[in-house]
This record gives structure tokens, sequence and C-alpha cells, in this order.
């Protein structure tokens, strides 16, 4: 900790957010209602877009600042928009989902994140960037996403996981290596809009096939009824 | 190069043009055409590339060398085949009502962009454009799963998006790590995602970062290859789909897929100087390829049947690769070839016995051969060629396996013998009934075009008799690549 003060003020800043987009996974795995769940994400998007710009103003890397542009269009405004109009038109918006186990989930996702630490140990001691820590952070930002998938059964909530993850993997690519090459970073947020958009006519499908978004009901498919 | 810019911008106009024509009754053939002017610029590609060695583009954002090209090439050949097949298919579908006008253009667009999202894959240099050219792929692929809309179809798609997306994001974690390595090597030069430079300097990125990397590419292009545990999307989306979609999936991406793990593999081994890379994919293909072996013998699906045996498959290659000698893995590139020229001839033999019984379930299709010979005979073949019988190239290509594993892990030998054997009862004890039972009521013959399915299984049988002069030397030439020596 005595190492932390003497840190410039920008990275102690990155490191603040680390932790507030950490914490705000938490949040969403805490959420009970779809609506506050969309809204928790785009706070989590707005965030990392924050760190994104932060890394670009200390790196004076002026392609950290298009990313940190992308990222609050693409997952700060764009992608919860749709969600939330997909919500009020799916008639959703009052809908409260009973979370199975919400202590021993959190506890579950606090383990995850411990866990993470312990993955990039080698890491992080290597790192010659300020933000190592964050390499551990976005891991556990992944590990949540996908808790939250397994834990919920509304199919948006599914979606939500899943953006969740690639916020991970953006935090990973901004805090680990600077942002990753151009053509890459654009291809990846090609393929995210394009993920948002097929999701969002799987609604309708889903909604049209089994009268509810609720995807433990898709259970047609397995080997054990054969 | 400029086949290559050629090869890339066919199926991307291809996309372009079925988007607006693919409801026609001529989309069908005009699908047909644009494979084969794919086809042509890789074959134009192949020519350039076995005359002039590995050559990039400028700037080195793409790269073909003997272990894409033939690939390339097989790529194009199944688009093309399969495309010959789908033509009179989707039109008996549309026929029937199970598609409307504009799912038709969604399929013929998909089509395009699905083997667009393959060539990317196949010649990128760059492993983080790799990356996005695979999810590409997934995207290209997942509403085609759910074409016909029934319940079922709906599951296995959003089954597929859900396991892939969530699979492959680990791949691209694995990229990152990549690339962070990349950056810590202190020269600059190295600082790139491409694959090339990462090889030349693979000795000085840390090896504790990339064996870290790895694990998560191979979970995360694994899941894509379909290995076990990973597997459960892969026989629900081959199933639900529409035929020539699981012809394609089989025969296309489970190889693409493998072969970004090769390419990942390559990079960490040259990092670590250890095998570890090489003992996690043999025991990823081990484990797949006895479990889904097991699987083969209580499907009630014929879809279903075949995904399981290429899983099967998949893992044999797998394990090869991990073996990692130079014998090994002229196995592997082998398999890969005979692997995808049978299973996509046999789901093309399927898709017609399926119409022509009109169902799925392997209890309702009995006595094919009498029904419509050229059908029953096609799955026969198709199904002994792939449960290794001599003297098709699979035989060849698993007997080189296991003398390979003889040399190296003589231990291992008896498993991979039990599998195929397991494998090749389950297979039988299903086809067996299909092909010469007792023909059931209002089974009729319907039109199909079976010579695909002539030239894939000739193929086979071609390769297991003699192995063409280009095909061997790329095949060399690519185990001098990847294993480091040349077999024999």
């Amino acid at each position: 900790m005595n190492d932390l003060i003497h840190h410039p003020l920008e990275e102690q800043a990155i490191l603040f957010i680390a932790a507030l987009v950490i914490f705000s996974s938490f949040l969403m795995l805490a959420q009970k209602r779809l609506a506050s769940l969309v809204n928790v994400f785009a706070w989590q998007g707005l965030l990392l877009a924050l760190a994104t710009a932060l890394s670009a103003h200390t790196q004076q890397s002026p392609h950290l600042y298009f990313s940190a542009g992308l990222n609050l269009t693409l997952k700060a405004m764009l992608i919860p928009w749709m969600l939330s109009r997909l919500i009020v038109k799916l008639d959703m918006h009052r809908e409260i989902e009973i979370l199975l186990y919400p202590s021993i989930t959190l506890t579950a996702a606090a383990s995850l994140v411990l866990f993470s630490y312990y993955v990039v140990l080698p890491i992080e001691h290597l790192s010659t960037l300020a933000t190592r820590n964050a390499i551990a952070v976005s891991l556990g930002v992944i590990l949540l996403g996908m808790l939250l998938m397994v834990t919920r059964r509304q199919a948006i909530a599914h979606v939500v996981g899943f953006m969740a993850i690639e916020n991970g993997l953006f935090f990973a690519a901004v805090s680990a290596t600077s942002g990753m090459p151009m053509v890459v970073e654009m291809g990846i947020a090609f393929d995210v809009l394009v993920a948002a958009i097929i999701f969002g006519v799987f609604f309708f499908h889903i909604s049209s096939s089994i009268d509810s978004l609720d995807v433990d009901r898709l259970n047609r498919l397995s080997e054990n009824e054969s | 190069m400029i086949a290559l810019y050629v090869l890339i911008c066919i199926p991307l106009a291809g996309m372009v043009l079925q988007a607006r024509l693919g409801d026609s009754r001529a989309a069908g053939s005009w699908n047909v055409r644009i494979n084969a002017l794919s086809f042509v610029a890789a074959l134009w590609l192949a020519i350039e590339i076995s005359n002039q060695g590995p050559t990039s583009t400028h700037g080195g954002e793409f790269r073909v060398d003997a272990f894409n090209v033939y690939l390339v090439l097989l790529t194009a050949f199944i688009g093309l085949t399969t495309s010959i097949f789908s033509a009179p298919y989707m039109e008996n579908e549309r026929v029937h009502g199970r598609v409307t006008a504009k799912r038709l253009r969604l399929y013929h667009s998909m089509y395009q962009g699905f083997m667009l999202a393959m060539y990317l894959v196949l010649t990128t240099n760059n492993m983080g454009f790799l990356w996005v050219a695979m999810e590409g792929a997934t995207l290209a692929t997942v509403l085609l799963v759910s074409l016909y809309r029934t319940p079922e179809s709906i599951e296995a798609a959003w089954k597929y998006f859900i396991l892939c997306g969530v699979g492959i994001a680990q791949a691209l974690f694995g990229t990152v790590l990549l690339y962070f390595a990349a950056g810590q090597t202190g020269d600059p030069a190295t600082a790139s995602l491409q694959w090339s430079v990462l090889f030349a300097h693979a000795h000085a990125l840390n090896p504790q970062v990339m064996s870290l990397a790895f694990v998560f590419l191979l979970v995360g292009y694994g899941t894509k290859i379909g290995l076990v545990p990973l597997h459960n999307w892969l026989p629900d989306a081959h199933s639900e789909g529409p035929t020539p979609m699981s012809a394609i999936l089989s025969g296309l991406l489970l190889n693409d897929a493998l072969y970004a793990v090769v390419r990942c593999k390559m990079l960490v081994d040259g990092s670590t100087g250890t095998q570890m890379a090489g003992y996690l994919m043999m025991g990823f293909g081990l484990l797949s390829f006895l479990v889904a072996a097991l699987f083969l013998h209580r499907q009630k699906d014929i879809k279903r049947l075949y995904s399981y045996s290429s899983i099967e498959h998949m893992g044999i290659m797998t394990f090869a690769f991990g073996l990692g000698g130079p014998l090994a893995t002229f196995a592997a590139l082998m398999h890969m070839t005979v692997h995808s020229l049978t299973k996509s001839a046999i789901f093309v033999t399927v898709g017609h016995a399926a119409q022509v019984a009109k169902t799925q379930q392997l209890e309702h299709i009995r006595g094919l051969i009498k029904t419509q010979p050229a059908i029953g005979w096609g799955l026969l073949i198709g199904t002994m060629a792939i449960a290794g019988f001599p003297p098709f190239g699979v035989f060849t290509s698993e007997f080189l396996v296991l003398t390979a594993t003889m040399q190296q892990y003589p231990w291992l030998t008896p498993l991979l013998l039990l599998g195929i054997v397991i494998a090749f009862s389950g297979l039988f004890h299903h086809i067996q009934p299909v092909v010469y039972g007792a023909v059931p009521d209002g089974q009729m013959p319907v039109e199909a075009n079976l010579w695909p399915v002539a030239a894939h299984l000739l193929l086979v049988l071609w390769m297991g008799l003699a192995i063409p002069g280009v095909l061997s030397h790329w095949f060399e030439q690519a185990t001098q690549t990847i294993a480091g020596s040349l077999p024999l």
C-alpha cells in the first residue's frame, strides 16, 4: 500500500476506476430487475470509457482516445438503449426475477476475483505498465460475466452477461497492452455490434416460440431424454 | 498476391449480391457460380504459392504458406460442391414451404458471408484479426441454424451463439495476453500481433505468459473445434440447421478452428521449449475422441450421429497435433483433408436421405438402398470411409497416427484402438438397417445430384491409394514448419 501513494495521480485514478468496474460487476449480479441490470451495465461501459481516456492521456497515445469514444457510444449508449427498448417492447420492465441463493452467488463471485488475482500473478510481476492490477480486475470481470450468465434464466440477462465479458476483454486490452492494433479493435467493435443486433432478432424468435424469454424452457435438445 | 485479393473480394461481392437476389429462382445457381469463381481464385493462389513458396502481402497483414494454402483450396472446393448440392435442396425446401423468400435471401447471403470469414481466418497473418474473422463466422451461421424457426432450431441456435460467443471470448483474452507478451520483450520490433513476427521472435516471449495465453486460446478455439467438454453446441447446431450448413460447418469451420489452435501452439512451443501445449492438446483430443465414440451408440437422429463422428475425428486430429512429431503432424494434416471431404459428402447424402424418408429419426429411415440405390450406396461407402476402412484416405491417416503413437507413447495405443472399434460399431449398428432394412410405406425417391458425393469419395480413395504429388509436397512443407523436421 505504501507503494501506491508514490504513483502519479492518473495511475491512482485508473486503479480507482478499476475498483469501480469490478464493483459494478458485483452490482449486476445482485440486480433483480432487468431494467436496472441494463442501467448498471451502461454505467460499467461509461467507467471503461473513462479509464481508457485516462490511459490515453497518461500514455500519450491518441488512438486510445478513439477506442474510448467507440466504447462510449457502443457499450454505454447504443447497446443499453437497444436492450432497454427491447425490454419495454417485450413488456418485461416490471418483471422481477427471483435470484436463487444470492449470498452463495456473491460469495462465489468474490472467490472468482481472488482466483483471477492468483492466475495473473506471473503477469503482475512482469508488467512495466502502471495499471497492472487492472489485468486481474479484467479477468475478474470476465469471470463474473460468466457467473451472471450461469445464474440467470432470462435471455436478456444472458446478453448483458455476454456484453460484460466483452467489457472485461476490452479492459484487459487497454490495461495490459495499451490497446490492440487499430484494425483489430475496429473488427471487435463490429462483431459486438452485429452480435447485439442478432441478439435482438433472437429475443423475438424465442419469445414467439416459447412465449417467454426464460431460457430454462429451452430444453428440448438434450442427450438425457433420448 | 492479386489472387488472394480476388479470393476475398468474390465472396464479399457475392454476399451483397445475394442479399438482394437471394430469393429468386436463379439464386441457387448464382451461389454455385460465385463459389466456382472463388475456387478458380483459390487454384490461382495455390499455383502461385507452389511456384514462389510462402508469400506475404505488403505490410504483412496476410500471409499464405504451405500450411494454409491447402486449407484454402479445400475450403473453396467443399464450398463449391456443397453449393451444387444446396441449389436443388433449398429449391425443394422452398417448394415444400419450409423457408420464406426473406429467409432464402438470408441463407444465400450468409453462405457467402461464411465463406468470406473462412478465407479470412485462413489467410490472415494477424492473430487479432483471426479472432475477429472466427467470430464473424459464428455470426454468419447463427441465424442459419435457426432458419426453419422450429422451437428446436431456435434452441440450437441460441446454444450455439451463447456457448461459442463465451468460448471464443476466452480466445480473445488469450490473444490479449499474446500481445502483452509481445510488448514485454523490450524490442519494439516484436510488439505486433502478426503471426510471422511473433514466430520469428518466439524464443524472446515470456514463457509463463505464453503458457497462460495458450490455455485461454485452446479453451476458446477448442469450443469451436467441439472438444469435449466444450462440445455441447455442436450436435444441436449441426442437426437443426439446413443440411448444406451442416456440411460446411463440419467440413470447414471445425478445421479452421483447429488451424488457429495449431498456429498458437507453434508460437507457444517456440517460447516455452516444453511439451506443455502438446500435452494439453493430447489430453483434450483423446477425451473428445473416446467420449464422442461412446455417444455415437445412443443417437436417434441421423445428423446428430454424424456430428458426434465429427467430434471424434477432431479429437484424433487434436491428439495428433499434440503428439507433435513429424509423422503425427503429417498424419493430422492429411486427416484434416480426408475428414472434411468424407464428412461433407456424408452430410450431402444424409440430407437427401432425410428428404427421401421425410424425417431425420434413424428408426424411421429404412431400406435406402432399395428406395434409391444411389443414396443408399453413397451413405454406405461414405460411412465405410469415415469409419476408417482401407483403402480410403481416413484409414491411411489413422494408421499413421497409430504408428506415431506407438513410437512416442506406446501405452496410449490400446486406448486409440479401442476408440476406433467403439466408433465403428456405433456407426454400423445404426447405419446397417438404414441402408438394408425393410422399406417403410410412402418412402419415395427424390431428385438428387450425387456427383459432389462421388467426387469427394473418389478423392478420398485417391488419397488413400497414393497422395497426389503437389499435396504431399505441401504436407511435407507444412510438417517442416510445424514440427521442425520432415516425416520419414
